[in-house]
């Protein structure tokens, strides 16, 4: 028996925190507007990092994209401009995102399946045929070989005449979360951290427009963690970063302004609109007392949401349309600077080009027709919101303070804290709905038949073709030049400079990704996490 | 303790998505159960190699990247190879339908889709590996 209460008759959020009959000025004792909110645009930056928000621009409607070959996602990304979308995303198959080429018997049923196939700068001048990379900002999810795919945009827009000053554009490049949550590491912590450290050095003297690293909380919550979590790991991320890269001897307000966020947008509503506010406070606050920062751009905390892809249910697949236009309106009240909305099929497969339409569609109609975009922060001042945020930034202050005190996130990760805290989260959120208590609509309550619909299907074919493509390159470039780049990137990697030098000339020369990966694995090793159930 | 039911969880494939796999070790280790928890990146041969060693009855698989159709088929082959066809296999992930079926046909036991509850698996797991010991 469903119980008909709001919630289900449990009243907390969905991250099982207690919510009150009704919210008075009360609740918020010692709650001053004039510090803890400000204007929008002005310190600590809570109601927005913007004073006009989204009158000045609206968000970048940016949906993630990638499947089967370079050809095949080229083709998707002109069709997605050609509908309205004004910024591109790239979403790289597994293989990629692990290293590996396309003809890697690792990667066997694997090539071009969750993203796509992208093996060599071949690939990549293939997948942007067309893209005027002066004029579209794109991004790039991809964290372990992240500065060899950067290397091979960068060598792309080389090409097209684009001078690297003007591009812009994000790396996801954060290794920490992948130890943390969704676990694509290659090499162990520290030579990674140094690898993020190289790009964003190299962004600072090289490409001053572009996001070398996107901290993540996504796949945070993704792997089940709670809102706090999910707020905390990344914000203590972001403080891991900035201390790797103060070592490195930049100073503070050279690269703070390129540091960008990646936050989920999930169900509960007011619960998210209250993390991202909680952010944004937070992360001023720990630049401007903890780092001394005093360039405004690096106390602003910008941030792209992605819906949440956990809360897709199969059963009932069009109820995922709803609760994707509710997840993004959280993350446009909360002021988000760019939006991946999730499309309906996506707990089956990658999305049809109709389901992608839809959620680009659901983007439209939040920007254009329902008014929320119109003001900054139309919710501040609610009791209810104000007390999340300010209970959001407390729980924070406390994970990020007991995470210095193990000697920094490396360190924590070292010891399985972050990961253990997730996996005791994500027990008890699948018991709760175990129990009845968390309703997912369509799942445990509500069930009736599923009309099956129709789904994208990679053709295995994808595969065949990349790996035909690779052995024609291999059997055509200059091997010794290969040779000779892949040696220099041996030698870069073990003598502790900066390597995207180094990189860069491999991808000129047309060495592999798999290749280049070798070639550091050789020198840093890799890592195998110690798993506890 | 001896009778004690064994389950090797596994995940094959490139994909680091655990959250599942862990949820489902977890939930079969409250449930009494001794589950040995392989870690990522398993290939088939890694994986019946420690499903021999460990002598479990099931082999749950958590697949989510699609790459199901070029993995199971390969674990079943080396079962049979090495004279385990009593070792009864789960999957649980992002299976389609009609691909559920042809995992069935190959001799898979289980299939879980998306939104399976744990009770249903972890009663299904506790009776396959009932089958498998009285197949002994």
């Amino acid at each position: 028996m469903i119980n008909r209460r709001a919630g289900g008759g449990r009243f907390t959020t969905l991250s099982g925190v207690p919510v009150e009959t009704c919210y008075t000025p009360e609740h918020l004792a010692g709650f001053e507007p004039a510090r803890d909110l400000g204007e929008p645009g002005r310190f600590p930056y809570t109601r927005g990092i913007h004073s006009t928000m989204y009158r000045g621009k609206l968000w970048t409607m940016r949906q993630f994209a990638g499947f089967a070959t370079p050809e095949e996602t080229n083709r998707r990304y002109h069709y997605l401009l050609e509908q309205g979308q004004n910024g591109l995303s790239v979403a790289f198959d597994l293989p990629t995102l692990m290293g590996c080429d396309a003809d890697d018997p690792l990667a066997e049923g694997e090539v071009g399946r969750c993203g796509v196939a992208v093996s060599s700068l071949e690939d990549m001048e293939t997948l942007l045929r067309g893209i005027p990379l002066d004029q579209i900002t794109l991004s790039m999810t991809i964290n372990s070989p992240a500065a060899i795919l950067w290397a091979m945009y960068l060598v792309v827009a080389e090409r097209q005449g684009v001078d690297w000053r003007v591009l812009s554009g994000t790396i996801q490049n954060d290794i920490l979360k992948e130890y943390i949550a969704q676990k694509e590491y290659i090499f162990p912590p520290r030579p990674s951290m140094r690898l993020v450290t190289d790009t964003i050095e190299f962004a600072t003297r090289h490409t001053p427009r572009y996001n070398p690293v996107s901290i993540s909380g996504y796949h945070i919550r993704e792997a089940g963690s709670t809102a706090l979590q999910e707020l905390a790991f990344t914000l203590r991320d972001g403080i891991e970063y900035v201390d790797w890269a103060l070592a490195r001897g930049l100073a503070v307000d050279e690269f703070a302004p390129r540091l960008s966020f990646f936050f989920n947008a999930h169900n509960d509503f007011f619960e998210e609109i209250a993390k991202y506010r909680a952010a944004r406070k937070l992360w001023a606050g720990l630049m401007r007392e903890r780092y001394g920062a005093r360039d405004e751009r690096s106390l602003k905390l910008r941030f792209h949401a992605q819906t949440a892809g956990c809360s897709l249910t199969w059963q009932q697949p069009y109820n995922n349309v709803v609760r994707t236009a509710l997840q993004a309106m959280a993350a446009v009240l909360g002021g988000a600077q760019s939006l991946h909305t999730n499309s309906l099929d996506e707990a089956y497969a990658l999305p049809t080009e109709h389901a992608v339409t839809l959620a680009l569609r659901t983007q439209q109609v939040l920007a254009y027709e329902t008014g929320v975009a119109a003001t900054a922060d139309p919710l501040g001042g609610s009791y209810f919101l104000e007390r999340l945020t300010l209970d959001m930034e407390s729980g924070a202050r406390d994970y990020i303070r007991r995470i210095d005190g193990m000697g920094g996130m490396v360190a924590a990760i070292e010891r399985g804290f972050p990961q253990s805290e997730i996996a005791e989260a994500s027990y008890r959120y699948q018991q709760a709905v175990e129990a009845g208590e968390k309703i997912v609509v369509g799942v445990n309550a509500f069930q009736c038949d599923d009309q099956p619909i129709e789904t994208l299907r990679i053709d295995a074919g994808a595969g065949e073709r990349q790996v035909e493509k690779l052995a024609a390159l291999r059997a055509r470039r200059d091997k010794a030049r290969v040779e000779a780049a892949l040696d220099a990137l041996r030698h870069a990697a073990s003598a502790g400079g900066n390597t995207m030098p180094a990189i860069l000339n491999c991808v000129r020369a047309y060495a592999t990704l798999g290749e280049m990966m070798n070639a550091l694995r050789e020198v840093f090793g890799t890592y195998q996490e110690q798993t506890l159930i | 303790m001896e009778n004690r039911i064994r389950v090797l969880v596994a995940k094959p494939g490139l994909d680091g998505h655990d959250r599942g796999a862990k949820v489902i070790a977890r939930a079969l280790r409250d449930a009494g159960m001794e589950v040995i928890y392989t870690g990522l990146r398993q290939t088939p041969e890694m994986i019946v190699n420690a499903a021999l060693q460990e002598d479990v009855q099931v082999i749950g698989l958590s697949i989510l990247s699609g790459a199901h159709n070029a993995i199971v088929p390969r674990v079943m082959e080396l079962l049979r190879q090495k004279d385990m066809t009593d070792v009864k296999v789960v999957v649980g992930g992002i299976i389609p339908g009609e691909d559920a079926e042809e995992l069935k046909r190959q001799g898979v036991a289980a299939v879980f889709q998306p939104g399976a509850s744990l009770e249903e698996i972890v009663s299904f797991v506790r009776s396959a590996a009932a089958a498998a010991k009285s197949a002994r």
